[in-house]
């Protein structure tokens, strides 16, 4: 249904095609794209799918939920930009967005 | 640190393991038990359940029959026991109605929140107090700090793997688990290496029940625990005279967030970064070599798979899962699973129990190091208390079995370990094994 890149630390990217109403998390991990880790299996509760979200596609994708602030918090390097991507889930005006990934999942 | 404080954050003055019944001494029979009782009857909060490793059919009958399970005990009063593992993330993740705090009774079975209380410590404690001492010592743990610490570790492992005897009994657990946690530990608190094998005595004592062999009186806690506190109570202000740096110590210290913290609050924090430093990832580099020896077929697929070592590190964190339980107080009364838990009862999160819940995890009473996702398991826990050092607990275990692999075919446990007697710190005193020869 959608596409979405996600670039590595090292600028490595990977793009990949989502389902409607497929997390980010469980696209990376179920297509090997390395960098999110999504310990928990989607619960917003071990903040190890961390992404930034890219500058063009930051109002599209929407704000950060209160779950999500508990846990990014924690998470190493986290900004303004910074979502636990198994919050995000593909629909048809997030086709094609860009999301990059930290240093690592901690 | 007062009497006072000391008298109500150990274990409890009339304590004594001979209250607790007699235990199964095997699985089956232990099984046998477990299924003969009424419901009711079942109490999973005896240590010698632990102790003997034959607690795990009392749980499997709760997760089945009654996985919100209450029970009234004479040692820690009425306490709840959650065993599912949906169910325990559930309370994990809801740390509104869940509460943490140690005046209601902290993180622990022990505590009541009237005559015991731990100290109080940031995995003790609810927002926003605990976020802001959380993220004071999150640094020391950080991906770019764990990359610098990375080579001291690996460096340590090879000389304590070098130093071993070859073809003679020793135990792992003194040579090779405590030593390799005890230099880190001693490492991120800036402490005299020459003196960490006290803080591997602290934390030994820190999670003690009396008679279980670490401490034979409640009074033990207190005297030991002191030497610690006074200890560290000098580095702290040692630390606070100098420029900041960089150890937990002078963190603390100099952070914003808790350079004036109250001496005791301090001290808990203290016993929280030994214990969650060095009980957990020693019992768990234990843990790993005797869940490979007790499962041979997987030990020679490590061998034959040296990149499956990240996936059996955290396989062993399950099958381990050093710290059995966390505990939560309901801050109101919640309708949980159709059950009522009243404001202020004591509830258990038993990860042991989590980590063996079928629904979740596939053949979990297999130890499997190729497991499709292995780092889903609950020994962490969910939420914002979620260990916060599990990477450095990872990467111990990742390094010392990297340099294991380099150097021995393979290390044979030889005897039956010496497990602890804790509902919740679930590990080893010792294990005795033999190297028949180096590569």
């Amino acid at each position: 249904m959608g596409q979405v890149t996600y670039i590595a630390h090292d600028g490595v990217r990977h793009t990949i095609e989502l389902a409607e109403g497929e997390t980010l998390m469980i696209g990376a991990t179920s297509n090997a794209v390395p960098g999110i880790d999504g310990d928990c299996g989607g619960c917003a509760a071990c903040g190890t799918c961390h992404v930034h979200i890219d500058p063009a596609w930051l109002a599209a994708v929407g704000p950060v939920t209160d779950a999500e602030k508990d846990m990014l918090q924690f998470a190493d390097g986290v900004a303004a930009d910074s979502r636990l991507s198994c919050q995000i889930r593909m629909r048809p005006d997030l086709d094609g967005l860009v999301v990059h990934l930290p240093e690592s999942q901690h | 640190m007062s009497d006072t404080l000391a008298t109500a954050a150990g274990p409890p003055a009339g304590y004594n393991l001979s209250y607790f019944p007699d235990v199964p001494h095997t699985v089956e029979e232990a099984r046998r038990d477990a299924y003969s009782k009424r419901i009711e009857d079942v109490d999973v909060a005896n240590p010698k359940l632990f102790h003997h490793d034959v607690i795990g059919p009392y749980f499997e009958r709760l997760r089945r029959e009654d996985p919100v399970h209450v029970f009234d005990s004479p040692m820690y009063g009425r306490y709840w026991s959650i065993t599912r593992y949906a169910d325990i993330m559930a309370i994990d993740t809801n740390h509104r109605q869940f509460s943490s705090e140690a005046s209601l009774g902290g993180i622990t079975l022990f505590g009541n929140g009237q005559d015991r209380a731990p100290l109080p410590m940031f995995i003790a404690m609810d927002p926003p107090k605990h976020d802001v001492q959380r993220r004071t010592v999150q640094p020391m743990v950080s991906p770019g700090n764990l990359r610098n610490l990375e080579p001291l570790i690996r460096e340590r492992a090879a000389a304590i793997l070098d130093a071993l005897p070859i073809g003679v009994e020793f135990d792992w657990v003194d040579k090779v688990s405590m030593e390799l946690t005890a230099m880190t530990l001693a490492t991120l608190f800036d402490f005299p290496q020459e003196q960490r094998r006290k803080l591997t005595r602290w934390s030994d004592v820190a999670t003690a029940v009396p008679g279980g062999g670490v401490i034979d009186r409640p009074e033990q806690w207190v005297e030991e625990m002191g030497e610690c506190f006074g200890t560290f109570q000098k580095l702290w202000h040692e630390r606070a005279a100098r420029e900041p740096g960089n150890d937990l110590i002078s963190m603390l210290a100099h952070g914003a967030d808790t350079r004036t913290m109250p001496p005791f609050e301090f001290q808990g924090n203290v016993i929280l970064l030994i214990v969650g430093g060095n009980d957990t990832t020693r019992n768990t580099i234990s843990g790993s070599l005797l869940a490979l020896n007790q499962n041979p077929d997987q030990y020679d697929k490590l061998r034959a798979h040296p990149e499956l070592i990240p996936g059996m590190v955290s396989e062993t964190i399950r099958w381990q899962t050093p710290l059995a339980h966390m505990r939560r107080t309901a801050a109101e009364d919640v309708e949980f699973r159709g059950k009522l838990i009243r404001k202020g009862e004591k509830v258990i999160m038993w990860y042991i129990s989590g980590n063996r819940d079928a629904d979740m995890i596939e053949n979990p009473d297999h130890y499997l190091i190729d497991r499709a996702r292995p780092r889903q398991h609950i020994s962490f826990g969910y939420g914002i208390h979620r260990c916060v050092g599990n990477r450095l607990a990872e990467l111990q275990l990742q390094i010392i079995w990297e340099e294991i692999l380099k150097r021995f075919p393979v290390i044979e446990v030889t005897g039956e370990p010496d497990r602890v007697y804790s509902t919740f710190v679930r590990g080893y005193r010792t294990l005795p094994v033999r190297i028949p020869r180096r590569h």
